[in-house]
């Protein structure tokens, strides 16, 4: 840990299972986060709601992101640079919310996942 | 002369919001939280700050990685409500200290902070749900006019522990050289431990956390040296925005008095809550 570059963190590591978003992963998403990002507006959710390829061809994303976007496959996005914060906007969208989305990460269904939590009811 | 009289550390989890705007502060699931935070609002309310500075980082509602700066201050007279995906939370639009926000701004920049100054800025869940905790809006608006401070924490490289501490000292230094006889509270946010991504989603670290709260109240400079990998092991790769917290506790003395404390770990992330005042 000499180099003062590396010091802060180990280059391309996950840590605890999770994946770290850095510069190389930001720029790998940079095509699916813009898209996730333009649904903060209401009028965008509306295009994405009426024709999502036409929505996803605007935005550029590659035929393996689009196949991704349509199976609703948020942990192949991840690994694709897509960033949690802004796929949580594609989750809401899609009517995935983040502990819907959290489930499937850990292979559980959904009230799996509930029962494993300290207080299930405060969703 | 201004000066700081209050510091506050707090999660800012956006369910906390869902359950705010919901009606559900009294549910049994939520009051252990909600409760904790009535205390808070009343000893502010007797402290009666003028400014609150609210260092907290936006989760995509307002920045973008096309350009995504490190350190973002407020410079305006008002905050819009930000829409993150939801609609807009139903909450007062948020009142700026322009005067204050470019004497704080001047004073960072010539002590070495290169700040993005914005004009224009909408806030989220990261700012607002640490401002309905600690002010209740009336139909006039909140008690108290604010200043954002977003820090990237979501795109490595993010800033250091210790780079957060040292901007604590330097609003410290900018608030007492404004000259206007003014109260500012400062509000560190974000964490506890929590990891949203992986096989591991959801899990906490509740001793960790419980470690972290008696540190920053205690010996604070000994969270300034861990590397962002050590935090991320300890807290989650999500809770390294506890370094947030450091910003607030180097801005108050080493001496200010712990006031309240709390900590609540009903779902997925660690809610922790710490308060301190100085000595008048």
């Amino acid at each position: 840990m000499t180099n003062p570059i590396h010091a802060q963190l180990q280059p391309g590591s996950r840590i605890g299972g999770s994946l770290v978003f850095d510069l190389r992963m930001s720029w790998r998403g940079l095509r699916i986060n813009t898209m996730c990002n333009a649904l903060s507006k209401p009028h965008e959710r509306e295009s994405f709601k009426s024709d999502e390829e036409d929505f996803m061809a605007r935005f550029e994303l590659t035929e393996t992101e689009r196949a991704m976007v349509r199976q609703r496959d948020f942990s192949g996005l991840l690994e694709a640079g897509g960033n949690i914060y802004y796929l949580i906007k594609l989750g809401a969208v899609t009517g995935n919310g983040l502990y819907r989305i959290g489930a499937r990460m850990r292979g559980e269904t959904y009230e799996e996942f509930l029962a494993t939590r300290n207080v299930p009811d405060s969703v | 002369m201004a000066r700081i009289v209050a510091g506050i550390g707090t999660s800012h989890v956006p369910s906390i919001g869902g359950a705010y705007d919901r009606g559900k502060t009294e549910t049994p699931a939520w009051k252990p939280l909600f409760d904790a935070y009535v205390p808070v609002r009343q000893w502010l309310k007797d402290l009666q700050p003028d400014v609150c500075i609210m260092v907290y980082n936006d989760h995509g509602a307002d920045f973008f990685f096309d350009r995504y700066p490190t350190f973002a201050v407020g410079c305006a007279d008002r905050y819009a409500i930000a829409d993150e995906g939801f609609g807009t939370r139903a909450l007062p639009i948020i009142r700026g200290d322009l005067e204050f926000s470019q004497h704080l701004c001047q004073s960072l920049v010539y002590d070495e902070f290169d700040l993005t100054i914005c004009q224009q800025m909408a806030v989220e869940h990261g700012f607002l749900v640490p401002m309905h905790l600690c002010f209740d809006p009336s139909e006039t608006g909140w008690p108290v006019a604010s200043v954002p401070i977003a820090v990237n924490v979501l795109q490595h490289p993010l800033p250091t522990a210790r780079r957060c501490w040292r901007l604590g000292q330097a609003i410290r230094r900018a608030v007492e050289s404004y000259p206007a006889d003014i109260k500012v509270a400062i509000i560190g946010t974000g964490g506890m431990s929590h990891k949203l991504t992986g096989p591991h989603f959801g899990q906490m670290q509740a001793d960790n956390d419980q470690d972290f709260l008696d540190r920053i109240e205690r010996d604070p400079e000994s969270l300034t040296n861990i590397t962002h990998q050590e935090l991320m092991h300890r807290f989650g790769v999500e809770g390294i925005e506890l370094i947030m917290w450091l910003v607030m506790r180097g801005a108050m003395s080493p001496s200010a008095r712990k006031i309240h404390r709390n900590y609540y770990a009903p779902m997925t992330t660690g809610m922790g809550m710490i308060t301190l005042e100085e000595d008048q």
